[in-house]
């Protein structure tokens, strides 16, 4: 596979002086959670790797070669990437819209064959939500949706994931269970890379960590390195008390007085 | 995936072909639809032949030609906007098309020239709508959509004043063509053709465009390549609209309607849905106007009363039925 390198990459968002340049791979195997405060930037970053936005500066690449070089079609065989919102003006069925993943395997002139039913059905399946196959969309629960959507790329089964907020309108058994599933995927060589809101996720999940702060500045390294209460205070304005649960370190917002 | 687009496009076409044996074999002297066929084969009378052959056939595929692209070019505008409301006809495409005719009209001008000034109106409103709407940033379907909205309450008054200003005997002609009127039309061959190579463009692009109904960023990041598309989209979408209204004046709700009701009932596979609406809304036309010609013969009705009087309770009732 390709891994995934930002290359002293600035992401623009309007009104932000020159952050700090971002410069990392995603290697294979590797799951990386992004943190940071509402309007830190972390959708712009997921979107500025997939290509979907310009960078104000630096270049992000897949292996040698930079997304500016490749077709559409060859990034989103090597990437997948899950939205945070998604909108569905026309109807559509969850079938449906698990098989749009098999899109960039399938030639123009191709229709989708059984086996791209029988991938897709799978996907659902993994996800809880194959019983849900002939539902349209938008009667869904917002969870439910969640899972479809991760579905979707389950189907497209790219190397990189890209993942904003993957958890969200998630119980916590199926926030378990997809965080599950990419450490899974991360197992069998692929590589992980998704925005979480929830510190303790990323705590527990992530084998690396990147803080991405207000004003443009950033850290990035391997998880244990990364969460140092005073970092993490720093970047949610928020006083942290950390309890220690089976070995590993979890973190409680300290209650204003 | 491809049976169950096979047996919906068969029923279309044999309602088709139904609706436009109905149509040639209906009006002051009718002949058996068994005897329609042979007379485009060669046989009958005289009168058989020039009845059916040079006057009610040219104008039944004309309908056929106008209802079909009018359809097509309504359903891409759905895709391309994501809004359910879009249509050539609400985004100011046959104002700037009648404005066109209706110019060309006044100047006592008659024939190809009000075609040609048809044609450069809709071609000229299109690229006011989406050029003003495009401004410094992208498209944004609402935008785009309130664009069109303006630009075709500007174009209806345009219109109202043309009709204001115009000498008396000019006037049915000119409402006659705004109402729209398949009598106008001539050689139906080139719309005829333009609507089947537009259906056999669409095979190749159809997955991509359900793909884009998902929105822009879904499809970029699932490998389409959206700006190329949409511009696909966009010129494909006048050029159908820009035929059709210059063969037939302004024919409103084909292109709003026609696609609504196949959503309905055939769900949102492009690649379904664009043939279909290329059947369904060129048969919906085909009848409309056999009907337009017989309700008070020997006058004749404008289609597009008929259009709008057939597809409004349709439609209400697909929609109240739907889920």
């Amino acid at each position: 596979m390709n891994p995934l390198r930002a290359k002293e990459l600035v992401i623009d968002i309007p009104g932000r002086a020159e952050g700090q340049p971002l410069d990392f791979g995603v290697d294979p195997g590797q799951i990386w959670g992004v943190l940071g405060p509402n309007g830190a930037g972390k959708t712009t970053l997921l979107h500025t790797l997939a290509g979907l936005r310009s960078p104000r500066q630096g270049e992000v690449c897949l292996g040698e070669h930079s997304l500016t070089e490749l077709r559409r079609r060859q990034i989103s065989q090597q990437l997948g990437l899950v939205f945070q919102d998604r909108q569905d003006g026309f109807p559509a069925t969850v079938l449906e819209t698990a098989l749009i993943g098999r899109h960039p395997w399938l030639s123009p002139w191709q229709m989708e064959s059984g086996e791209d039913e029988r991938l897709a059905r799978q996907a659902l399946d993994k996800l809880d939500v194959g019983h849900l196959g002939d539902r349209l969309v938008s009667t869904l629960s917002g969870g439910e949706r969640q899972r479809v959507a991760i579905a979707t790329v389950l189907t497209q089964a790219p190397d990189t994931w890209l993942l904003d907020e993957p958890t969200n309108h998630l119980d916590l058994h199926h926030q378990v269970s997809v965080l599950e599933l990419l450490t899974e995927q991360a197992r069998s060589g692929r590589s992980v890379f998704m925005c979480l809101h929830d510190l303790n996720s990323a705590a527990r999940w992530c084998d690396h960590l990147l803080l991405l702060y207000p004003n443009g500045d950033a850290c990035w390294g391997p998880a244990e390195r990364m969460l140092v209460p005073s970092a993490l205070e720093r970047l949610y304005d928020q006083a942290l008390q950390t309890v220690e649960v089976d070995g590993a370190p979890l973190f409680v917002p300290k209650k204003a007085r | 995936m491809s049976r169950s687009l096979f047996k919906p496009l068969l029923v279309l076409i044999l309602a088709g072909l139904a609706a436009m044996v109905l149509s040639v074999g209906t009006g002051s002297v009718s002949v058996p639809p068994g005897q329609v066929l042979a007379v485009i084969l060669g046989e009958g009378s005289n009168l058989q032949q020039t009845l059916v052959l040079e006057l009610r056939l040219p104008r039944t595929l004309s309908a056929f030609a106008t209802g079909g692209l009018l359809a097509v070019a309504g359903a891409l505008m759905q895709v391309l906007l994501r809004n359910p409301l879009a249509d050539p006809y609400v985004l100011g495409l046959s104002g700037g098309a009648a404005v066109g005719a209706l110019l060309a009209m006044l100047a006592g001008l008659g024939g190809m020239i009000v075609s040609g000034s048809a044609f450069a109106g809709a071609m000229l409103a299109t690229l006011m709508v989406f050029g003003l709407a495009h401004g410094t940033g992208s498209w944004t379907p609402s935008r785009l959509l309130l664009t069109g909205v303006v630009v075709a309450a500007g174009w209806g008054a345009v219109i109202t004043l043309m009709l204001a200003i115009s000498p008396a005997q000019r006037l049915p002609g000119m409402l006659y063509w705004l109402m729209g009127d398949v009598s106008y039309a001539r050689s139906p061959w080139p719309a005829l053709v333009l609507l089947f190579l537009v259906c056999l463009l669409v095979v190749p692009l159809g997955r991509s465009l359900n793909v884009l109904a998902r929105g822009p960023m879904q499809a970029a990041a699932l490998g389409v390549s959206v700006r190329p598309l949409e511009w696909t989209i966009y010129i494909l979408a006048s050029l159908l609209t820009a035929t059709a209204v210059t063969m037939a004046g302004s024919i409103g709700f084909v292109g709003l309607v026609v696609p609504h009701m196949l959503r309905l009932v055939l769900g949102n596979d492009q690649r379904l849905i664009l043939p279909a609406c290329a059947l369904a809304g060129g048969t919906l036309l085909v009848l409309a106007d056999t009907l337009a010609r017989v309700v008070i013969a020997p006058e004749q009705l404008p289609v597009g009363v008929i259009t709008a009087l057939l597809g409004v309770p349709t439609f209400l009732y697909l929609l109240y039925r739907s889920r």
